[in-house]
């Protein structure tokens, strides 16, 4: 099977009664690399929360569909079986649990009952991913994420994509926190993943992850919706001038969602 | 007592059961003025926790005779499951409702004047040395009606006797297996390690059937000589049917230490009293103890550690987790008596609700009559992170699974600190039979 699809169409989410996404549409196709910028507060969060299935946030309009399938219909877990994967901007630490057996339950959950992975081939797959971010062996008997500094988080992360290997991937600021060297292992990371099976969202605001993870296309979020979209020359423009011009284009006086009259 | 139609446990009945058994007469009169008392006294209190509906009267009392058995093989399979196996010398006693019906002791053991009974066999073989023990300083036949009902119709148990300056390598253990889902347990356990002596004892308690109610009323007290050293592991795992008073006590000598390890894991509503008095200067108590409560499960658990030595340190640490409607109260009580200078005591709750309609309650209670001490407690009450769950279920595990990684990463910090390997080996199995 050639890659996944995914296809958010007139999405409106609310938090605690107040519209955050007002209206948003976009396509990922597997092989298809996309980003999402834009200023603080204008709903990207959201939108990846939204899509994976955080309970606080209700939809209220729109479809989310996965190859046809209603996502969200479907449980949080049951999404990632379908292959999606959201590595969170601030990823929860749970004690007690080891980052290890955290993995190995995650991947026995996606391989479902009576396909479990054996442990020898789970160790070898873990031992040679952590190698390939350059992550210290002793973290996979850390309790996960406690405790972890903002980079060694992000990292875990994109371990944790590489491990489950999913069809559509969201990444919520995977670069911040990260320092120079950091930021190009989890960019080559995320570049080993690409093939045509693979779809990926990234949320960032700067270019300089698009330095190295080169994006197909790049859209702006603002007031909840994607304002604007083109390729990869856009986030130069951006990073070079800033928002205020997409901002006069369009006539958008305060760029936040729920300022605007 | 209450008015009860099937209540038959008179004067009579005590006497009759107590010489059937061949008991030597201190502890038939013993049983005689406690089925007395258990006419005149209350039930006990435990605060916050009603247990006046609870049943601590229908049950059967005696099994009548119970057939040995040759070998372990012959044992219901999830009994030969609770058999540690860690050692290469075995120590064991199973009782099937109250009845020992198997026993194998080391050589060594013997040699070492070490004995290590069942409490009816201890009754009549070592009269005057039970005696010494049996309903001694750490525990009142009078303190309230079920102590005294233990007393008159006590049924099962063990007595270990540990002579001065013997080291017992391999552990002693005990499994009370209740098989007639009826059957009432009183058992009595005594472990009396004489000074300078060392012991591991560790007890399971079970059954397999979930629907008939029975009682389990259960005494245990730990004597703990000058610079002895008792390790005490327990999991209790008992049907939703039977309802559990247990109280387990201790009394620590001069640089004694006394250190328990216990699951308790009961399904069906349980009272727990487990006090430990350190009663000589520099003895040491370490209580280390995890609970999980599911279903409309009651529980009250009491910890209480009292100083009266100087220089003794004793420390709780509790660990609980509730589930469905399951309520528990967790009380940590540090006495420290007057005189007991520089005495140390420190205690942990931590207990945390996975659902909406479990309550759980942490009390940490710190009295202290002396100056120069240090004292310190921490308790929480907490849920589950709603973020903590999306997280996880976002990477595709199931909200059951994620539910079953979260508790044992509740427990961890308790299970992995038990100072007994058998322990925490039966207690993860159980824990993993309770998160589902
Ligand atoms: N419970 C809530 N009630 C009302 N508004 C909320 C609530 N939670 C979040 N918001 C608002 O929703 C808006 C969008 O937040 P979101 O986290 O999606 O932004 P973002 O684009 O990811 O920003 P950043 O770039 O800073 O990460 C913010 O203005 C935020 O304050
Ligand atoms: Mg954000």
């Amino acid at each position: 099977m050639a890659g996944s699809t995914l296809k958010i169409e007139g999405l409106h989410v609310e938090i605690d009664g107040s519209e955050i996404i007002k209206g948003l549409d976009l396509e990922i196709n597997g092989g298809e690399i996309h980003a999402i910028m834009g200023p603080n507060g204008t709903g990207k969060s959201t939108l990846a929360s939204a899509i994976m299935g955080h309970p606080r946030y209700e939809i209220t309009q729109g479809s989310v569909h996965l190859d046809g399938k209603d996502v969200l219909e479907m449980e949080v877990d049951e999404r990632a079986h379908a292959g999606m994967f959201l590595a969170m901007q601030y990823p929860s630490e749970i004690s007690g649990v080891t980052n290890s057996d955290f993995m190995r339950s995650a991947i026995n959950s996606n391989r479902g009952e009576g396909d479990e992975i054996s442990l020898m081939k789970f160790i070898r797959k873990m031992d040679s991913k952590m190698d390939e971010l350059e992550i210290d062996q002793s973290f996979s008997q850390r309790y996960l994420n406690e405790g972890f500094s903002g980079g060694e988080k992000k990292r875990n992360e994109i371990l944790q994509l590489l491990m489950l290997e999913p069809r559509i991937a969201i990444l919520d600021e995977i670069d911040s926190g990260l320092d120079i060297d950091a930021l190009k292992v989890v960019s080559k990371g995320i570049n080993s993943m690409k093939s045509p099976d693979f779809g990926c969202l990234i949320i960032t605001h700067y270019q300089r992850l698009l330095n190295y993870i080169t994006p197909d296309k790049v859209h702006v979020m603002m007031q909840g919706r994607i304002v604007k979209s083109g390729g990869a020359e856009l986030a130069q423009r951006l990073e070079e001038e800033g928002y205020d011009w997409i901002k006069e284009e369009l006539g958008i006086e305060d760029e936040k969602v729920g300022e605007q009259a | 007592m209450s008015v009860d139609t099937k209540w038959t446990y008179d004067e009579n009945y005590v006497r009759e059961y107590s010489q059937k058994r061949g008991e030597p007469e201190w502890l038939t009169e013993q049983r005689l003025t406690a089925i007395r008392l258990a006419d005149e006294l209350e039930l006990p209190k435990p605060e916050k926790t009603n247990i006046k509906t609870w049943n601590f009267t229908e049950f059967k009392h005696d099994s009548g005779e119970a057939a040995p058995i040759q070998s372990v093989d012959d044992l219901h399979e999830d009994v030969q499951a609770l058999i540690d196996r860690s050692t290469e010398e075995q120590n064991l006693i199973v009782f099937r409702d109250g009845k020992p019906i198997y026993r194998t002791e080391s050589d060594h053991l013997k040699e070492q004047g070490v004995l290590f009974l069942d409490i009816e066999t201890a009754a009549r073989e070592h009269s005057d040395l039970l005696k010494k023990y049996f309903m001694g300083s750490a525990v009142e036949v009078d303190e309230h009606r079920l102590t005294a009902l233990h007393v008159a119709l006590l049924n099962g148990g063990t007595f270990i006797y540990v002579p001065k300056n013997v080291t017992v390598e391999a552990p002693l253990q005990t499994i009370y297996w209740q098989e007639d889902p009826e059957a009432g347990l009183f058992n009595h356990v005594i472990v009396a390690a004489e000074d300078n002596s060392q012991v591991t004892y560790l007890e399971n308690y079970a059954s397999f059937n979930r629907e008939q109610s029975a009682v389990a009323n259960i005494i245990s007290e730990v004597y703990t000589g000058q610079n002895a050293k008792v390790s005490y592991g327990g999991v209790d795992h008992f049907e939703k049917g039977v309802t559990t008073y247990v109280n387990r006590r201790g009394y620590v000598e001069k640089d004694g230490y006394l250190e328990w390890a216990l699951g308790q894991m009961n399904e069906g509503n349980t009272v727990s009293d487990n006090t430990t008095v350190l009663q000589g200067d520099g003895s040491h108590a370490d209580t280390k103890a995890v609970s999980i409560g599911r279903e409309d499960q009651s529980q009250n658990f009491w910890t209480n550690i009292v100083h009266y030595g100087k220089h003794s340190t004793g420390h709780i640490l509790t660990h609980g987790v509730m589930k469905d409607k399951a309520s528990s109260i967790f009380n940590g009580v540090t006495k420290i008596k007057h005189g007991a200078t520089k005495a140390d005591g420190q205690q942990t709750e931590r207990v945390l609700m996975l659902s909406e309609r479990a309550r759980g309650d942490a009390n940490p209670i710190l009295l202290i009559d002396e100056d120069d001490v240090t004292a310190g407690h921490a308790a929480s009450v907490g849920r589950v992170d709603p973020m903590q769950m999306f997280y996880m279920m976002s990477r595709g595990i199931t909200r059951t699974e994620a539910e079953r990684l979260i508790i044992h990463g509740f427990l961890a910090p308790v299970v992995n600190e038990l100072p007994i390997q058998a322990v925490k080996e039966r207690l993860t199995e159980v824990i993993e039979r309770k998160v589902y």
